[in-house]
C-alpha cells in the first residue's frame, strides 16, 4: 500500500499538516521574538560575548606569537585605499596641525614605561622602518590591499622601555567621533592591543600609504597597523601611546571607542 | 486509494523500528538550533555590507551580488543585482520594513538576529553558536566514524548506487519506502547526507575561518586556496545557502513522507515502518520487517544490529 500522493491526502492529514504549520510559524516568531530579547539582555550578551576568549586562546595556539599575516605583491595593491570611520577630523587641535602639515604634530608615549617620550613626523622617519603591502579587513566584510610604511611599535616600546606592569598599549586619537567641542562628552577615538601583539613584527606606526605620505581620509599624519585584527583595532589619528596595566577604569571600561560600543576587544575573528 | 494504517494499531506496533540512536538525535536537535541561529545571524553580519566579491580583496565597483534600497521619484525600492542582472526585491531584500517601517536593509529584519541591525551583536550571536556548532559537528563526525554509522548507514551500497536512477523517480513522484526498504535511508537521501557532511559543512567552517585575519596567519597565505578572503566570503555565503536549500528539501521531505512518524523518530528514536511492498527496489522481497531481526519489537532498547 503506497501513500497516497499528496494531493488525495485524507482530510484528517492536511488538518493535521495545517495544525502543524500553524504552530511551526507561531513557534518561530516566538523563538525570533525572544531571540531580540535576548539581544537586549546584557548579561547573556555578556555571555555571548564569552567566546571570544576561548576564540582568541585557540588562535593564539594554532597562530601563535610570531605568526604572520600575509604579505602581498605590488600588483595586488588597491587602486583606491577605502577609508572608512572618520575620514577628516573635526577637532580644533587637528585641523592646526593639519594647516602647518603635521609639522609641529609630536607623538607622546608614556604611562607605565622607564623613559616617556615625544617624537616629531622627521623624527620618527629617520628611525627603523618597514614596509609592508597587506590586506585591511574591515569588521564589516570588506578588504583592501594597501602598503604601509612606518616604525615598528616593538622599536618606540624599546625606546620607552615599559615597566614591569604595563599590560596593553593604548593609542589615544584625535578624532571625536561624537560632538568634537571641548565643552561636550570625550568621544575621541582610542583603541587598545596587548604587549604580545604590539611587539609583532609587522605592527607598526605607519606614516606612508601606498608610498606617499599617509592621506588624511586615511588617518594622517600616524596610524597603527595591527595587520592580524580587524581594521577597528587599528587608530588612526594617533595623538599619544601610553602603557597602562588594564582598561577598566578608562573611558567606557572596554579598551576602545568600537569596544565600548559592543565590539569585541579582541579583533583577530 | 488504502487509508493510512491508524498509528495505535496492533500492526502499527509490530512495525516499529528503533531507527535513530539516541546520541544522534541529540546532535541532530543541537545542530538545528545552531544552523538557524548561524544562518540568521550571518545574515546580520551581511547586512553590514551587503555585496559579495571573489578575490583576494574586494573590488568595490564590481560585486558580484549587492543588494542596496534605490531612491527613485516614485519612492525607495529595493534592489538585488546577482552578475549584470538586476531584480527589484523592495520589501524583502534592500528594502524592507522594519517594526512598520520601511528601513533600508539587505535581508529583512524577520531574517536575522538580532532583527534590529546591529552588527556587533550579530557577531557575538555568531562566534558564541559558531563553536558549538563546530564542536557538535566534530562530536558527530567522531561518532559516526566509529559506531560504524558512516559506512553501514551513510555509504550506499553498489547495488544502490546502480538504482539511483529509480530513486530519482520515486522521490519526483513522492514516492517512499515502505517496509524493510524504509529501515535504510534511500541512495539519493545518504549521497545528500555525505555531500553536507564531507562538502557543504567543512567548506561553511573553512570558508569562515578564513575570514578571521588571525586564522589566516596560521599558515601564511593559506586562504589563497579558497580564492582569497573575499572569496572565502563568498564561499561562506554560498554555502550557508546550500546548507539552507538542504534543510528546506529535508524539512518538505520530512512533511512528505510523514511528519508526525518522521519527528517521532527524531525524538523518541522509534519509527513506524510504512507498511505494503514497497516501490524500492532493494525492498523487493521483503515487505515487513523481519521477525528474526528484533529491531521492530519495541521492548528491545537497542537492538544489537541497530539501522539509520
Amino acid at each position: 500500500m503506497k501513500r497516497p500522493p499528496i494531493h488525495l491526502m485524507h482530510a484528517r492529514d492536511r488538518e493535521r499538516r495545517h495544525l502543524l504549520r500553524g504552530a511551526v510559524a507561531a513557534a518561530g516568531a516566538a523563538a525570533l521574538a525572544g531571540c531580540d530579547r535576548l539581544s537586549n539582555n546584557e548579561s547573556f550578551v555578556e555571555t555571548l560575548k564569552q567566546a571570544q576568549h576561548l576564540s582568541r586562546a585557540v588562535q593564539s595556539v594554532v597562530a601563535p606569537r610570531p605568526a604572520m599575516a600575509q604579505e602581498f605583491s605590488p600588483k595586488d595593491i588597491a587602486p583606491v585605499f577605502r577609508s572608512n570611520g572618520t575620514l577628516n577630523p573635526r577637532d580644533a587641535d587637528y585641523r592646526a596641525l593639519q594647516a602647518a602639515n603635521f609639522a609641529d604634530y609630536r607623538l607622546a608615549v608614556g604611562g607605565l614605561v622607564e623613559k616617556p617620550g615625544e617624537w616629531s613626523l622627521d623624527e620618527l622617519r629617520a628611525m627603523p622602518s618597514r614596509t609592508q603591502i597587506t590586506r585591511h579587513d574591515c569588521v564589516e566584510g570588506w578588504s583592501c590591499i594597501g602598503k604601509w610604511t612606518g616604525v615598528p611599535l616593538a622599536h618606540i616600546l624599546g625606546r620607552v622601555r615599559p615597566l614591569a606592569g604595563a599590560r596593553f598599549v593604548l593609542f589615544r586619537c584625535f578624532d571625536s567621533m561624537g560632538d568634537p567641542s571641548p565643552s561636550a562628552p570625550d568621544s575621541h577615538y582610542y583603541e587598545s592591543i596587548d604587549l604580545e601583539e604590539a611587539t609583532h613584527v609587522q605592527t607598526i606606526l605607519a606614516y606612508e600609504l601606498n608610498d606617499r605620505p599617509l592621506p588624511v581620509s586615511n588617518g594622517a599624519p600616524l596610524r597603527c597597523r595591527v595587520e592580524r585584527q580587524l581594521g577597528y583595532k587599528q587608530a588612526k589619528y594617533v595623538r599619544a601611546i601610553e602603557l597602562v596595566p588594564a582598561f577598566g577604569q578608562i573611558r567606557g571600561g572596554k579598551g576602545g571607542y568600537w569596544e565600548d560600543e559592543g565590539y569585541e576587544w579582541y579583533g583577530g575573528i | 486509494m488504502d487509508p493510512a494504517p491508524a498509528p495505535a494499531s496492533a500492526s502499527s506496533i509490530e512495525r516499529r523500528f528503533y531507527r535513530h540512536r539516541l546520541p544522534v538525535r541529540v546532535m541532530h536537535w543541537i545542530n538545528v538550533a545552531c544552523l538557524a541561529i548561524l544562518l540568521m545571524s550571518g545574515l546580520g553580519i551581511f547586512n553590514a555590507h551587503p555585496a559579495l566579491y571573489w578575490g583576494r580583496d574586494s573590488t568595490f565597483a564590481q560585486p558580484w551580488v549587492v543588494l542596496w534600497a534605490k531612491r527613485t521619484p516614485n519612492g525607495p525600492v529595493g534592489r538585488t543585482r546577482i552578475g549584470s542582472t538586476e531584480f527589484d526585491t523592495t520589501g524583502v531584500l534592500g528594502l524592507s520594513k522594519a517594526d512598520g517601517v520601511l528601513t533600508a536593509r539587505a535581508f529583512p529584519a524577520w531574517a536575522t538576529i538580532p532583527g534590529p541591525q546591529s552588527l556587533a551583536t550579530a557577531r557575538h550571536w555568531h562566534f558564541f553558536f559558531a563553536w558549538i556548532f563546530v564542536v557538535n559537528g566534530l562530536c558527530y563526525l567522531l561518532w559516526t566514524i566509529f559506531s560504524r554509522h558512516l559506512v553501514r548507514d551513510l555509504v550506499p551500497t553498489r547495488d544502490e548506487l546502480a538504482r539511483i536512477g529509480r530513486s530519482f523517480v520515486d522521490h519526483l513522484l513522492f514516492r517512499h519506502a515502505a517496509g524493510e526498504a524504509a529501515k535504510r535511508y534511500n541512495v539519493l537521501q545518504s549521497l545528500t547526507y555525505l555531500v553536507v557532511i564531507f562538502v557543504l559543512l567543512p567548506l561553511v567552517v573553512l570558508a569562515g575561518l578564513a575570514m578571521s585575519p588571525r586564522v589566516d596567519s596560521v599558515l601564511t597565505g593559506w586562504v589563497e586556496l579558497l580564492g582569497g578572503r573575499q572569496s572565502a566570503r563568498t564561499l561562506h555565503f554560498l554555502a550557508a545557502f546550500g546548507l539552507l536549500a538542504f534543510v528546506l528539501v529535508h524539512v518538505f521531505e520530512v512533511f512528505v513522507a510523514g511528519v508526525w512518524n518522521e519527528m517521532r523518530s527524531m525524538i523518541t528514536g522509534w519509527y513506524v515502518l510504512p507498511a505494503g511492498t514497497a516501490s524500492r527496489p532493494m525492498a523487493a522481497s521483503v515487505a515487513m520487517p523481519d521477525e528474526e531481526s528484533g529491531a521492530h519489537a519495541p521492548t528491545a532498547a537497542v537492538p544489537k544490529e541497530v539501522q539509520p
